[in-house]
Parts: structure tokens; sequence; C-alpha cells
């Protein structure tokens, strides 16, 4: 078995008014030193297949069909072998 | 009799399935269903509304899961062979999802959910959406006063795909105000081939004057008027 954790993100050159407006809270804290703040998904996946090349592919497959909206979303995600039944 | 033959599809989560309804069926007159979103077909309906809300609870992104439902699945056949398919608020994000329309709806730019009236540049009076405005009605020439409630309504799509939009007009509204940073105050856009239109405000919400205006009714109008 295997595990796909997936970070999903807005693009680079898109405005993320979300981090901005936490960026800004950060600030008002105190944290001057933080300059960027991006906020983003997180999705946890196990897989039941013994072969992490196919983990990979479908973890991929999911990602472009339904879990990321690649007009205004990046992804990107590693995959690790875990003990299941 | 009118040969426009309505679908309003209702999701888990539609909360403006209703409004259409009532606009198509007892303000307009028409023949209109409304199509559960597991039916696999779109039956005898000839124009599909896909109505706003927040379909599956806009869990993962407004519109993602909505749009594998089995119902879109002939939706997006029907749109394909130049069936007319409208898409308000969550259904403009939908017909996004889905790829029956170029771009994607961001979060609003204030963070805010925006829940008002606008107005609306009428930019493209020639397509089947439209072409009730021309001097129709009691609206402001080439405007419509129609209300927003969205909050995440910030259109985006890439430079390549803005160009071919303006070039083609397929750019049908713009904001006066825009209430929630869309690029090029975007409010809504059709298809290449124009017959599928998607926009944020809510024309079904601004159908007769006891809701505070009339102008959205038009939009239909000129639908039905390009059926007959």
């Amino acid at each position: 078995m295997y595990s796909s954790k997936i970070k999903v993100t807005l693009r680079k050159s898109i405005l993320d008014p979300q981090g901005k407006a936490v960026e800004h809270s950060l600030q008002s804290l105190g944290f001057k030193n933080i300059i960027d703040t991006r906020i983003g998904k997180f999705v946890e996946l196990k897989i039941d297949t013994k072969s992490e090349e196919e983990a990979q592919l479908i973890t991929d497959e999911v990602c472009k069909k339904l879990l990321a909206n690649q007009v205004m979303e990046d992804y990107e995600f590693e995959v690790v072998r875990v003990n299941g039944k | 009799m009118s040969k426009a033959k309505f679908g309003v599809v209702v999701f888990p989560g539609s909360n403006c399935d209703h409004d259409a309804y009532n606009t198509l069926k007892h303000i307009l007159m028409q023949d209109t269903e409304f199509l559960w979103h597991k039916e696999s077909s779109i039956g005898d309906r000839n124009v599909i509304i896909v109505p706003g809300g927040f379909s599956y609870g806009d869990y993962l992104r407004c519109g993602a899961i909505a749009r594998f439902s089995p119902v879109m699945k002939d939706v997006i056949r029907h749109a394909s062979s130049g069936g007319v398919v409208i898409g308000i608020c969550n259904g403009f994000q939908i017909l996004c999802e889905s790829g029956l329309l170029p771009g994607a709806l961001l979060r609003n730019e204030s963070l805010k959910f925006v829940c008002r009236n606008v107005t609306l540049n009428i930019e493209n009076k020639n397509t089947i959406f439209t072409s009730a405005y021309n001097g129709n009605g009691n609206v402001k020439p080439g405007k419509m006063v129609v209300p927003v409630a969205h909050g995440d309504g910030n259109y985006i799509c890439d430079n390549d795909t803005l160009k071919m939009l303006n070039d083609n007009q397929q750019v049908v509204f713009r904001y006066e105000d825009n209430p929630n940073g869309a690029m090029d105050d975007i409010a809504g856009i059709m298809n290449k081939q124009g017959n599928v239109l998607g926009m944020m405000p809510h024309p079904e919400r601004a159908s007769e004057g006891i809701v505070g205006g009339s102008d959205g009714k038009y939009l239909f109008e000129s639908v039905i008027n390009s059926l007959n």
C-alpha cells in the first residue's frame, strides 16, 4: 500500500487574497520578516497497490482530473510506501 | 406554442433552481421541468439551466464535483451538439470546471461574499441570450441591473484565452463597477459557437417587479425567441 501526500496551491502568477490577508495579520503580530504567504490544500490518499509506479500514475491522474484545476492551480505530491492490511 | 423546453438541473446544494423554475414556468409560461443530478439523460429538454447554489457543498472547489454528476455527461453532449446551456453563478463555475467554457472562478479579491445589485454592460447584443435587449423593455439602454451573490466570482483565464474571448465577442456581460476583481470586468461569457453562456449575476432572480427588477427576464425571452 502507498500513501500519496498532495499539495494543491494557486499558481504563482495568481494573487492569493487569502494568503495576503494572513500575511498582513502575521505582520501585525510582529512577524515583520514574513514577506510572502500562500495558502493551499493538502490531500492524502491511500492507494491499494503493490507498485510505486502505479501509485504515482494514479495520483497524477486524479490530480489532473479532479483535485487541481490547472487553469488556476499547481499541484505536487510525494508517494511513500506504508504498511497496509 | 413556444418550442423551448427548459430543464433546470438540481444538484444537492442548488438553491436558485426554484428561482429559475419560477421565472420560466410562472412568469414566462414556458414548458419547464427539473432535472435531478442523478438522471443520465436530459430527455426532451432543449434549453438547460445549470443554476446557482452550493452544489456538493462547494467541496474541493466550486463546481468541481458537480461536473462529474451523471446528468452533466448528457448536458455536455447537448452543448457539444449545439444545444443551449446557461450556467448561472455556481452553474457558471460548473461549466468552467467541465470545460464547456474557458477559464475559472477564483475567490473574490475582497475575500468577502458579495450580495447586491450590479449594473452590467451588455457587450454583445447579437447573441441568442441578449437579442431581446435591443431596445425592448424597461431596461437602461445597453445595460441590465441584476443581483450578484457569490464568494467565488473572480473570473480568470490566461492571456491567449482573454484575447480570444475579446476578439470573438464572447464576453457577453461586463460589470460597470467590478464587485469581485474579475479580469477585464468580465461578468459573463459564452463559448465560441454561441450556444453556451456562463454568468455570475442572477437574471432569474430579477425577472418580476415584485423582487425589485425585471431586467433579467429578457435574457430568457431572447433564448425563447431564438428557438421559435
